[in-house]
């Protein structure tokens, strides 16, 4: 078992810190993961990336050309990444962000408001948790209580005010499973 | 232990940390920065030496200094910031040092960009700085490796009076992997019978690489050579996948290794039988193995991030006996595992006469691209 995983967004939108969770939640299930951010060739074009590979054997590539899912924050990664999502694989838009509809038909497509359900819970920093909530509901690689406890466990004390909201957020972006894929 | 997730270059300085280091000097440069920021912060809180130098030129030098006091010490940089050590570095060699540097190499050669490279593989394993002399030179390729063998450096650096440094890549200092860190030791101050650490009572010991009369310089040389052999002889570092009943073997060492294994696993997948020979040191190489590996091999892919400066080395231990391809990428680009999984398709269906350079027929190939 292998999957690959790359968050991207604008800088500033959790992107690395989404990453980073998903990484600590499987590292606390035994699991072998790696994190790179974005880096050489891939810093061009706008947007800030982070690539996240679980796997239960040793991790060779921490680099993947096609990921088993993408979580896309914004039109620059819808672009850039639409394409590289594996056939089968799981693309998680953030709709607030984009003016167009996913092209690819072989892939599942979950479209979420996330800025606006962000804004409902009224901190529109739980943007990528909604987006991390939508992913977990569409790929199987880690169960939703496994990234809550992550969080609970490492996230800086002074946070743990939010960690209520943060798993709210994560609820409602789970609401959003995509059809499957027709044939 | 429990695991950690750590980036790799605060990994390294932590696992240095671990080791007993008692003094860091250093100078910052991306990628390796964060291995500086974080022992900016931990060896203080530790009450130990933590000094920013001037320059690259300024850290070299406080560390030779610092090492012949017999203190366990350490700097590190990427590339254009290690080739400002170079002089330093051979001084360290010649005054027979136990010193520990880290090179998280990056795209070049000169100023180049900040992302990662293997470029500085010639530099680094095959000198660098002037003279005859040997660094011991270790490559990791993901971060628990980085952490044991920068904790093991310092003894291997002290029970050889040697160089020791630890080649990494920019991917490697700026990812994370969860690892395992070793049990902590206090500072490290030894008193070896050559250090300098106070004659009171004794008689003066002099540290130095300066050798006028040239006999002396020889005989010196040549303890230099002696012990280089007791090195290769002892300290060979390698880890083989799927080897066993491999006709075909891809060779590479740090991050382009690890990236290979990918591939190595796909064309697995696809019914080939094929491994991976990742050398650990790079200096001692692991010729016999990897020798004794080739005769029993159809044919060897090395992948390297530069323009196949392993290759070489490659070359020659494997004596030209099997046939030899090459796959580079340079400048700070990382190869993807599919790139690689077609060069093995490559070396399998459509193998190439043994006569004529790698290195040329990578060039043909892919020159045209670009």
């Amino acid at each position: 078992m292998q999957k690959e995983i790359i968050i991207a967004g604008f800088g500033g939108q959790g992107v690395l810190f989404a990453g980073q969770l998903l990484t600590y939640a499987a590292m606390d299930q035994g699991l072998q993961v790696t994190w790179i951010p974005s880096y050489g060739p891939e810093m061009r074009g706008g947007t800030a990336n982070c690539t996240v590979v679980i796997s239960d054997d040793e991790i060779g590539s921490p680099m993947v050309s096609r990921p088993s899912a993408v979580i896309a924050m914004n039109l620059p990664s819808l672009d850039k990444y639409e394409d590289k999502v594996k056939d089968g694989g799981v693309l998680v838009v953030n709709q607030s962000m984009v003016d167009r509809e996913v092209r690819r038909s072989d892939i599942k497509v979950a479209m979420v408001p996330a800025n606006t359900i962000a804004e409902e819970l009224g901190d529109k920093r739980m943007t990528n948790m909604v987006l991390l909530g939508a992913l977990l509901a569409n790929l199987d690689i880690l169960p939703v209580e496994a990234v809550e406890k992550a969080l609970k466990e490492h996230l800086p004390e002074r946070h743990h005010k939010l960690l209520t909201l943060n798993k709210e957020a994560m609820q409602r972006g789970g609401k959003y499973v995509a059809a499957a894929i027709s044939a | 232990m429990a695991k950690e997730l750590m980036k790799g270059n605060v990994a390294i300085a932590e696992a240095a940390v671990r080791a007993g280091l008692n003094a860091y000097f250093g100078y910052p440069i991306t990628p390796q920065t964060e291995l500086l920021e974080y022992l900016s912060s931990r060896m203080p809180e530790l009450g130990r030496t933590f000094l920013q130098a001037e320059s690259e030129l300024g850290a070299v030098n406080m560390v030779y200094g610092a090492a012949c006091t017999g203190a366990r010490v350490m700097s590190s940089s990427s590339s254009p910031g290690t080739s400002l050590m170079m002089e330093g570095i051979s001084y360290i060699a010649g005054t027979e040092l136990p010193v520990v540097i880290v090179d998280v190499m990056r795209g070049g050669p000169g100023l180049g960009n900040i992302a990662p490279a293997q470029a500085d593989y010639n530099q680094i394993v095959h000198g660098g700085g002037h003279g005859d002399y040997h660094p011991i030179v270790l490559a990791p390729a993901n971060i628990q490796e980085a952490i044991d063998l920068t904790y093991g450096a310092f003894d291997l650096a002290e029970k050889y009076r040697s160089l020791v440094v630890i080649l990494a890549d920019g991917s490697l200092g700026q990812m994370m992997e969860p690892a395992e860190l070793p049990e902590m030791k206090p500072a490290i101050m030894r008193t070896p019978d050559w250090a300098t650490y106070g004659s009171e009572g004794r008689k003066k010991r002099i540290l130095s690489s300066i050798y006028l009369d040239p006999p002396e310089q020889e005989k010196t040389n040549f303890r230099l050579e002696h012990r280089w052999q007791e090195i290769k002889a002892n300290e060979v570092q390698y880890k083989e996948y799927f080897l066993e009943d491999a006709d075909y073997a891809v060779v590479g060492f740090g991050t382009s290794g690890r990236i290979a294994l990918s591939a190595v696993r796909a064309a697995r997948a696809k019914g080939i039988k094929i491994g991976l020979f990742r050398p650990v040191s790079l200096a001692p190489y692991p010729e016999k193995e990897l020798f004794e590996l080739s005769k029993r091999l159809k044919g060897l892919l090395v992948v390297e991030m530069n323009a196949g400066q392993m290759l070489e080395d490659v070359l020659n231990i494997t004596r030209r006996q099997i046939p030899v391809e090459f796959y580079g990428r340079m400048g700070g680009i990382l190869p993807m595992p599919e790139e690689i999984e077609a060069e093995i398709d490559l070396l399998v269906n459509e193998p190439t006469a043994a006569n004529g350079h790698p290195r040329d027929r990578w060039l043909a190939r892919f020159g045209k691209k670009n």
